[in-house]
């Protein structure tokens, strides 16, 4: 403490500059430790869960067992070989299964092979999942439903976001006023999910008016003409899209305004007005200026948060997005897809928050790459 | 005590607060009402028991109080016991080993919708010779129509609508070759109506040794049932919707109790000790935040048990670390450097009462509206794993009511009332509890206050 305070007083001028250059790149070089170690744990905590303590290795040596047993004594082939010959061809058939999906390594190593292997990016094969058009690699599998997952969330979650955003703004100026208390009161109505709003709306638009699909993506006999199809699939992205937006809208739109009216009752805010400022003006840089780390940082994760899909809205809407494919894949205990997509998200996330430190600095003058927590 | 009622007065002013509080105080009064009229065993007996349970019950129809609001009234389901009020039973011995055992029950049958099916439930004891019945029905018209004849074993059903012989009969009496149509029509109408007025049900039966003895129960399934309806396996669904009220308000209130007072304790002593403490506190919260909430619910629903217990275990344990830690600290690290905490440390006081005495209770204020707004998700959390398919595999739950609707394709036939049940009574209590929540923020958080 005393030494720093004497080495400060010291070279005050002239460790200004080279001080700003190793303080920064200090404080890159702990944080990008701290997340990517951050990440390893994570990783290595959902591998760990979605083994349960090897409980699903025993799940899926049964599985194998029961199956191989079927298939051998099924086969019209092996209806003359003895008994004995018979259990030792199941038994080399299990041992061969167990192989192919790395059963007969302890978990303790595979775990680590798995570790490793997500860390790198190397997704590897499904152990029981194939995409639609065939293929076994995880990569396919998440690449084939990211298009629907992007298509639905990003419609949904981006229009929530800029709609909330502007329209809180333009609330937080006529506070008071009759939309305004509007909101406030409809803002307990986010309480609920939106596959609950799904529900409703699918009852209504689908049941009882008949004139939206009751879910899917595509009609089943696909449209021959690009342009059928692209009406087609947003008729299908109609329902599912407005439901997830209903149940976050009057909540998003309520915490922004309260956020802005916070903000726009700061002192210099009234000083602008004072002076006579227009309100774009006051608006554009007395509010939105300083609020911008914070919006940033919302729509940073909002749109990572995309990647996620939305497990049970795209379940009830039969939606083929990479949410309905991780509960699938955990249906299937395939450790593999589910590590890959949530490698991907820890990934995503941890670059996020890394980059955002620095968003900071480039928005608001005030903050400091690495000046203190 | 003062402040207490000062803040009972303030919520008063909030009609939103009002009215949560009301739906609140409703839906643990029918939590109660529920546990006490249907004991836990009882409900579960209900909801699993089996055939055994539900045959009296009709599949798939909506409540009774329908007909209130319908033009085309629907009928009602019923079931009687021979030797009960208005199902009378006589015996008249007719040699010392015969006797003649004669059933009749009149009922009325006013409605616009044919019934979904009518059985006889024939109970006997006998030796060696089984006893013999004929079944009639008399229609409002005064014709007869003999139904069936059959002799009849220690345990017998008899479907109308499954005896062929009825059918062909039927055909033969030139009336509709559906039993329920042919029985309850105006004879020769086409289309078929249904023939209103008084049906008298007579079953004479005919015994052959000295103890032998018949008895018979009608089952009538209507097209309506009771106060809630039946689902796709004829279970009341009455039993779900009032047990799910306690298992909701159970889930809800010990999840979002559980999980706002643990992550205070914890923000409150990381923020206290500091050090490596807090720095393990604020990595495991990352750490946390990479991992995929549903996902590992599901996991744990799919691999390891479904029960809501081990659920709500680990949705406590997966939602103590989140964002809320950060937020608490931030608040604690402020309140630790004030004066009134200098004078506890100046006079000796330990750590854990610093904590727990000092800290904590100064945190009150923002703890009560998050846990208020923090129910409604954990019971709408439930809901939504009972909906993939995880929901208590014992239990009725509001949830699980929903999954059965969806998998059973209640949207695609009709049957709404089975997904309108459970889901407004999940709504309401999601908005009771957010409406209190609510106004209970703007009332401690002065902040708020104004805007």
């Amino acid at each position: 403490m005393t030494q720093d305070t004497q080495a400060g007083v010291l070279g005050v001028q002239k460790k200004k500059s080279t001080s700003a250059f190793t303080r920064v790149a200090r404080f890159m070089g702990i944080r990008a430790i701290t997340l990517f170690f951050t990440v390893v744990i994570g990783v290595y905590t959902t591998i760990l869960i979605a083994n349960m303590g090897g409980y699903v290795d025993t799940i899926m040596r049964n599985d194998i067992r029961e199956r191989v047993n079927q298939r051998v004594a099924a086969s019209t082939a092996n209806q003359n070989i003895s008994a004995e010959t018979r259990r030792q061809m199941a038994d080399e058939l299990i041992a061969l299964e167990e192989k192919r999906l790395g059963l007969n390594t302890p978990f303790a190593i595979r775990s680590f092979r798995y570790l490793t292997d997500a860390l790198q990016l190397e997704l590897g094969r499904a152990q029981n999942m194939v995409s639609d058009n065939g293929s076994r690699t995880v990569r396919n599998i998440i690449l084939e439903r990211l298009p629907a997952t992007l298509l639905l969330m990003g419609t949904s979650q981006l229009f929530l976001f800029f709609f909330s955003v502007f329209i809180a703004l333009t609330l937080s100026r006529a506070y008071g006023s009759f939309w305004d208390k509007m909101v406030i009161t409809l803002s307990p109505t986010s309480a609920a999910p939106s596959w609950f709003y799904g529900i409703f709306f699918i009852l209504l638009f689908a049941a009882v008016f008949k004139i939206l699909p009751f879910g899917g993506m595509v009609d089943a006999p696909v449209p021959d003409n690009k342009f059928d199809y692209i009406l087609n699939v947003l008729k299908h992205l109609i329902l599912p899209a407005s439901s997830l937006i209903i149940s976050s809208l009057f909540l998003s739109i309520y915490n922004w305004r309260t956020f802005f009216l916070i903000y726009s009752s700061e002192d210099y805010v009234d000083m602008a007005k004072a002076k006579g400022l227009p309100s774009r003006d006051i608006e554009r840089r007395y509010i939105l200026r300083p609020t911008l780390p914070t919006i940033i940082t919302n729509f940073a994760l909002l749109v990572i948060g995309l990647w996620t899909g939305a497990i049970i809205t795209e379940t009830v809407f039969l939606w083929p997005g990479l949410g309905r494919t991780l509960f699938r894949a955990i249906g299937f205990f395939d450790t593999p897809v589910i590590v890959g997509s949530t490698i991907i998200y820890a990934y995503l996330l941890a670059i996020t928050v890394f980059l955002l430190d620095f968003v900071y600095v480039l928005v608001d003058p005030r903050v400091k790459v690495g000046g203190g927590k | 005590m003062k402040n207490l009622k000062k803040n009972f007065a303030e919520i008063s002013r909030y009609p939103s607060a009002v009215f949560g509080l009301f739906i609140i105080f409703l839906l643990v009064a029918l939590a109660i009402f529920a546990v006490i009229k249907i004991p836990y065993s009882e409900a579960v007996r209900l909801w699993r028991g089996g055939e055994d349970v539900w045959y009296m019950n009709p599949k798939n129809v909506p409540p009774a109080w329908f007909n209130t609001f319908r033009k085309t009234k629907l009928p009602e389901s019923f079931a009687i016991k021979g030797g009960e009020e208005g199902f009378t039973k006589t015996v008249t011995p007719s040699s010392p080993d015969t006797a003649a055992i004669d059933f009749e029950y009149a009922f009325d049958f006013n409605y616009d919708v044919y019934p979904q099916e009518l059985m006889l439930y024939f109970t006997s004891t006998y030796q060696s010779k089984n006893p013999f019945v004929s079944i009639y029905l008399i229609t409002p018209d005064g014709e007869e129509i003999r139904i069936g004849d059959l002799g009849i074993s220690a345990r017998q059903t008899f479907r109308f609508s499954q005896d062929e012989k009825l059918i062909k009969r039927l055909v033969r009496e030139k009336r509709n070759d559906d039993p329920m149509l042919g029985l309850f029509s105006v004879p020769e109408t086409d289309p078929p109506v249904p023939q209103k007025g008084s049906y008298k049900l007579v079953v004479n039966g005919q015994t052959f040794e000295a103890d032998s003895d018949i008895n018979v129960e009608f089952v009538f399934h209507g097209q309506s049932y009771g106060l809630a309806g039946t689902d796709h396996a004829r279970r009341d669904l009455m039993v779900a919707l009032l047990w799910g009220a306690p298992i909701a308000l159970a889930f809800g209130l010990l999840a979002a109790l559980a999980t706002s007072i643990l992550s205070m304790a914890i923000a409150a002593i990381g923020a206290w000790f500091g050090g490596w403490l807090d720095e393990l506190i604020q990595r495991i919260t990352e750490v946390n935040l990479v991992l995929p909430f549903l996902a590992v619910l599901i996991m744990v629903g799919t691999f390891y048990s479904t029960s809501i217990w081990t659920i709500l275990g680990v949705t406590i344990l997966l939602s103590i670390f989140t964002g809320a830690v950060k937020s608490y600290r931030a608040v604690f690290l402020q309140v630790k450097e004030s004066t009134y905490i200098e004078a506890a440390k100046a006079y000796g006081a330990s750590n854990f009462r610093i904590i727990f005495f000092y800290l904590i209770p100064r945190m009150i204020p923002l703890l009560i509206p998050t846990l208020v707004s923090a129910v409604p998700a954990y019971v709408f959390l439930e809901a939504s794993l009972a909906l993939l398919g995880l929901g208590d595999p014992v239990l009725p739950t509001w949830g699980k009511v929903i999954n059965d609707a969806q998998s059973n394709g209640a949207l695609y036939k009709g049957y709404y009332y089975w997904i309108l049940e459970p889901a407004v009574l999940l709504m309401v209590t999601g908005l009771g509890f957010a409406m209190l929540g609510f106004a209970l923020d703007r009332i401690f958080n002065p902040r708020l206050r104004g805007i």
